[in-house]
């Protein structure tokens, strides 16, 4: 674990990134628990709590499970927070849902980090919607200082309020280094204990109703102390041209764009402090509203009278970057700007691939040699399959997805999916967090799915975190490790039908996959390497090819290992008179690790270990170099 | 410091390559050292699945305030490429007048291994071609000279330090100051890798008439 103190710092300037600022705020707020499920980009937001010895914080399964357990520890009467991506939100809405209802004891704080520019999500969402929905109050800050500022203020609104604050992040808050002052010291809130109240926490229809007039009562509360709020203030400008109403990362692409226009900076957005938002309006030539990514803001506005432009002008998705703004608003003041138009580079495009050696590789080795499969496919590192050169992943929805659409696939087959098998693919983290349940449900159904469990020990995708399935965790202390076999056979999988293999061994993979696919019952085939980027990955010498002993045959290459490269293309008759393409291949020494994969690809045995330790690598990655 | 700028200007410095490079690493740098010098800082990145092999752009701004973290199209004073492609896919994000730092490295991905794409067949002088000031050198011969190939990271930051609104010892201090704390072993070498680094970025490349 880092050392707190590590960060760059000068005279109480400190360079955070706005999760390291929410895990100050947390820690200084005096927070006694708080609990997450990874996802890019709040992962941070747990693994810097961790470090602060005074929280007790964890991993939990998945989102719902860890706002269940802030919930929890709010009623003990525990500052509590929980964090997640937007995507997360809405797995633990089931339990926000009715809890804001009920409302909270110690100061409930949610964090929210939505994707705005979609760099590593499955979707674009604004989740300030859940905070309309679910009558909860919601921050905004822009920078790393105000998330610090907003987490230890959403305690504050939270327990005077008796309700759950949403603190939504966005990509370009969260991941974001930049100054913070922070006070530095802890305010320890002991917890007086859970007080029984069952007509306050046993939320049966009975106890339910009469919270729901106070639950309309509490937003006005709100709304007024969102207009006395300091959160929310306006910047004075010089030309009132245009004024702007913004929140969010937003704010700063505004005032980079409009440097002299006044602008009103929401900070505590919801509920909307109508009253000064119609004070600006006043004051301003036009109203512009601008905001991530969703016109929420600027459709109460609309509602209330107010007259504004906003998305007429902006797009509803991605970042309200500079270059974006400018080209939108600027002939409002009727100087119209060019849309930026980037040189064409022509450069290739890099997408990203899997590591070498990594486990789920012999899978899809398998996969994409296998014919009439539809393979449905869950979110992780293995979502890669679907692209060169495996092209073996045919759906990617949903954490947990995989299970439950293939059981729907194969009893909603079509005309032709007559001679398909269905296959899902999970992996071990995404299984736990919610994709047992399709499991048990296939089962209980006498459905047929032949399941790939890809375990690699690791939360692979979004960097390595552990889970109930590596025997560690958050703080990498051992902890029970869960047995996959003996779970999906208490799921109901008969036990002949759980497998276990080495992804490494390639024929053994791909044997396994034809024979379980024939099987008229649901199968889990299970892996058991763990991810090449993690500790519990083994290296050994790397292997080359002997160039005179390969014949060109590509094999290696489909493996689709980053190490192995086409080192010449050639053409060649063949015994029939025809042409026919050759690929040579040679392997990279310096990122090859040893796994020994590639060289059950080779007939001719021309992939052999080296016995010259290679040079260390200068790049990881390197391919070769040349001087200019 | 080699320009008279205006002192409210916002300093923008593009840092770019391929997940594992370190980008994030130099940026993180060259923040810190902006740090000391008092000033407003801003340090982003755009990494998407970065770690596998992807593209990385890190964008670092510092001045008297900083409002937006990114730096926008044809704003960038500094572009330091890590690999000579991703140099070129970025140049149109440097200013006519900033100057691009390259490392001569070419890392080819396997879309481009396995012939669905090409690998452009000379990035440097199609860089050099557009008039843009260059300077080019491999830092990688640079780093195996001084016998640790891993040095390639501050050869880099050694390179750029004489283009900086602020003295080249100061980012040299933070980053040898920096490993004396955490890697003593390391600072002398890295001492001598940034002298290197910045010896190698005086030189401007042209193209052969
Ligand atoms: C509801 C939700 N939470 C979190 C994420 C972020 N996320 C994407 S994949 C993933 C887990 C991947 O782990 P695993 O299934 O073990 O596969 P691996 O990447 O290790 O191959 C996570 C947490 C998400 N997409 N959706
Ligand atoms: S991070 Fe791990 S699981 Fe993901 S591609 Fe790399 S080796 Fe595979
Ligand atoms: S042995 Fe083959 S498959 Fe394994 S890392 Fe090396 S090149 Fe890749």
């Amino acid at each position: 674990m880092p050392n707190p103190a590590q960060h760059a710092k000068v005279e109480n300037r400190h360079l955070l990134s706005g999760n390291e600022a929410v895990a100050r705020a947390a820690w200084e707020a005096g927070a006694r628990v708080a609990a997450a499920y990874p996802g890019t980009p709040a992962t941070e937001i747990l693994e810097n709590i961790a470090r602060y010895p005074d929280i007790y914080s964890e991993w939990s399964v998945n989102e719902k499970v860890a706002v269940e357990v802030a919930i929890g520890a709010s009623l003990a009467g525990s500052r509590a927070l929980a964090a997640m991506k937007h995507v997360g939100m809405n797995v633990a809405s089931d339990a926000f849902m009715t809890q804001a209802l009920a409302g909270v004891v110690g100061g409930l704080v949610i964090v929210v980090a939505d994707d705005v520019g979609l760099s590593s999500s499955q979707n674009e969402q604004d989740s300030r919607y859940w905070g309309r929905f679910g009558h909860m109050p919601i921050l905004e800050p822009a920078d790393s200082q105000e998330a610090y500022e907003m987490v230890k203020a959403a305690f504050e609104i939270s327990e005077v309020h008796e309700v759950p604050v949403i603190v939504r992040m966005t990509t370009r808050v969260c991941h974001v280094k930049a100054m913070v002052s922070f006070a530095g010291e802890r305010i320890e809130h002991p917890a007086p204990g859970f007080q029984k109240n069952p007509q306050r926490w046993v939320m049966t229809p009975a106890n339910a109703k009469p919270r729901l007039p106070l639950m309309h009562q509490r937003d006005q509360t709100l709304r007024a102390a969102a207009e006395a709020s300091d959160l929310n203030r306006v910047l004075t400008g010089t030309d009132r041209r245009l004024g702007f109403i913004t929140s969010g990362a937003a704010f700063m692409h505004v005032r980079e764009s409009f440097p002299n226009a006044p602008v009103l900076k929401l900070g505590f957005s919801h509920p909307l402090p109508l009253e000064q938002v119609r004070a600006f309006a006043a004051s301003v030539d036009t109203l512009v509203v601008v905001e991530e990514t969703e016109p929420l803001i600027e459709t109460e506005l609309r509602a209330a009278g107010i007259v504004t432009r906003g998305k007429d002008l902006l797009p509803r998705f991605g970042e309200l970057a500079p270059n974006v703004l400018r080209p939108a608003l600027k002939p409002l003041l009727g100087e119209p700007v060019a849309i930026p138009m980037l040189a064409q580079t022509g450069v290739f495009p890099r997408p990203p691939t899997m590591c070498a050696s990594c486990p789920h590789l012999g899978p899809y080795f398998a996969l994409s040699h296998i014919r009439n499969l539809n393979i449905v496919g869950d979110i992780g590192c293995y979502t890669l399959g679907a692209g060169h050169p495996w092209n073996a992943l045919d759906t990617c929805t949903c954490m947990g997805a995989s299970l439950s659409m293939a059981h729907g696939m194969d009893k909603g087959r079509g005309t032709s999916d007559e001679k398909k098998h269905l296959v899902a693919v999970i992996g071990d983290s995404t299984f736990l967090h919610m994709g047992m349940q399709g499991l048990l449900n296939m089962i209980y159904n006498r459905g047929n799915v032949t399941v790939l469990l890809l375990d690699n020990r690791s939360v692979g995708m979004t960097g390595g975190q552990e889970n109930p399935g590596t025997g560690l965790d958050l703080h990498g202390v051992e902890a029970p490790r869960v047995d996959f076999v003996k779970l999906v056979e208490a799921l109901g999988v008969r036990p002949e039908r759980v497998r276990t293999v080495d992804p490494y061994q390639l024929p053994n993979v791909v044997k396994l996959v034809r024979e379980e696919i024939k099987m008229n019952e649901p199968s889990v085939i299970i892996t058991d390497r763990p991810c090449s980027l993690t500790d519990r990955f083994e290296r050994f010498k790397p292997y080359t090819v002997i160039d005179e002993q390969c014949t060109g045959c590509g094999n290696c290459i489909d493996l689709g290992c980053p190490a192995i490269f086409v080192d010449r293309r050639e053409t060649a008759p063949t015994k029939s008179g025809k042409t026919k393409e050759l690929t040579f291949a040679r392997i990279d020494s310096s990122a090859c690790t040893g796994c020994h994969m590639c060289v059950e690809t080779c007939a001719p045995l021309a992939i052999v270990q080296l016995t010259a330790p290679p040079q260390p690598a200068a790049q990881p990655i390197q391919v070769h170099r040349h001087a200019h | 410091m080699r320009t008279n700028r205006d002192p409210d200007a916002v300093t923008n410095i593009l840092v770019v390559g391929i997940g594992g490079q370190g980008v994030m690493t130099a940026a993180e740098m060259l923040a810190r050292a902006a740090l000391t010098q008092g000033y407003d800082v801003k340090k982003t990145e755009v990494a998407g699945m970065a770690q596998r092999g992807g593209i990385v752009s890190s964008h670092v701004r510092f001045g008297p305030r900083v409002y937006s973290p990114q730096i926008e199209p044809g704003e960038a004073d500094l572009l330091i490429g890590f690999e000579a492609a991703e140099a070129l896919r970025w140049w149109p994000h440097l200013r006519p007048n900033g100057v691009a730092m390259v490392n001569t490295l070419r890392i080819a991905p396997p879309i481009v291994s396995a012939g669905i794409y090409d690998y452009p067949a000379d990035p440097l002088a199609t860089l050099v071609a557009t008039g843009l000031e260059v300077h080019a050198f491999d830092a990688g011969a640079l780093a195996e000279a001084l016998g640790n190939p891993k040095m390639v990271n501050t050869i880099m930051l050694g390179a750029i330090s004489d283009y900086l609104p602020f003295p080249a010892e100061m980012l040299k201090a933070c980053i040898v100051d920096g490993f004396r704390v955490h890697k003593p072993a390391l600072a002398e070498i890295n001492a001598r890798a940034f002298e290197a680094g910045r010896a190698a970025g005086h030189e401007r490349t042209h193209n052969a008439d």
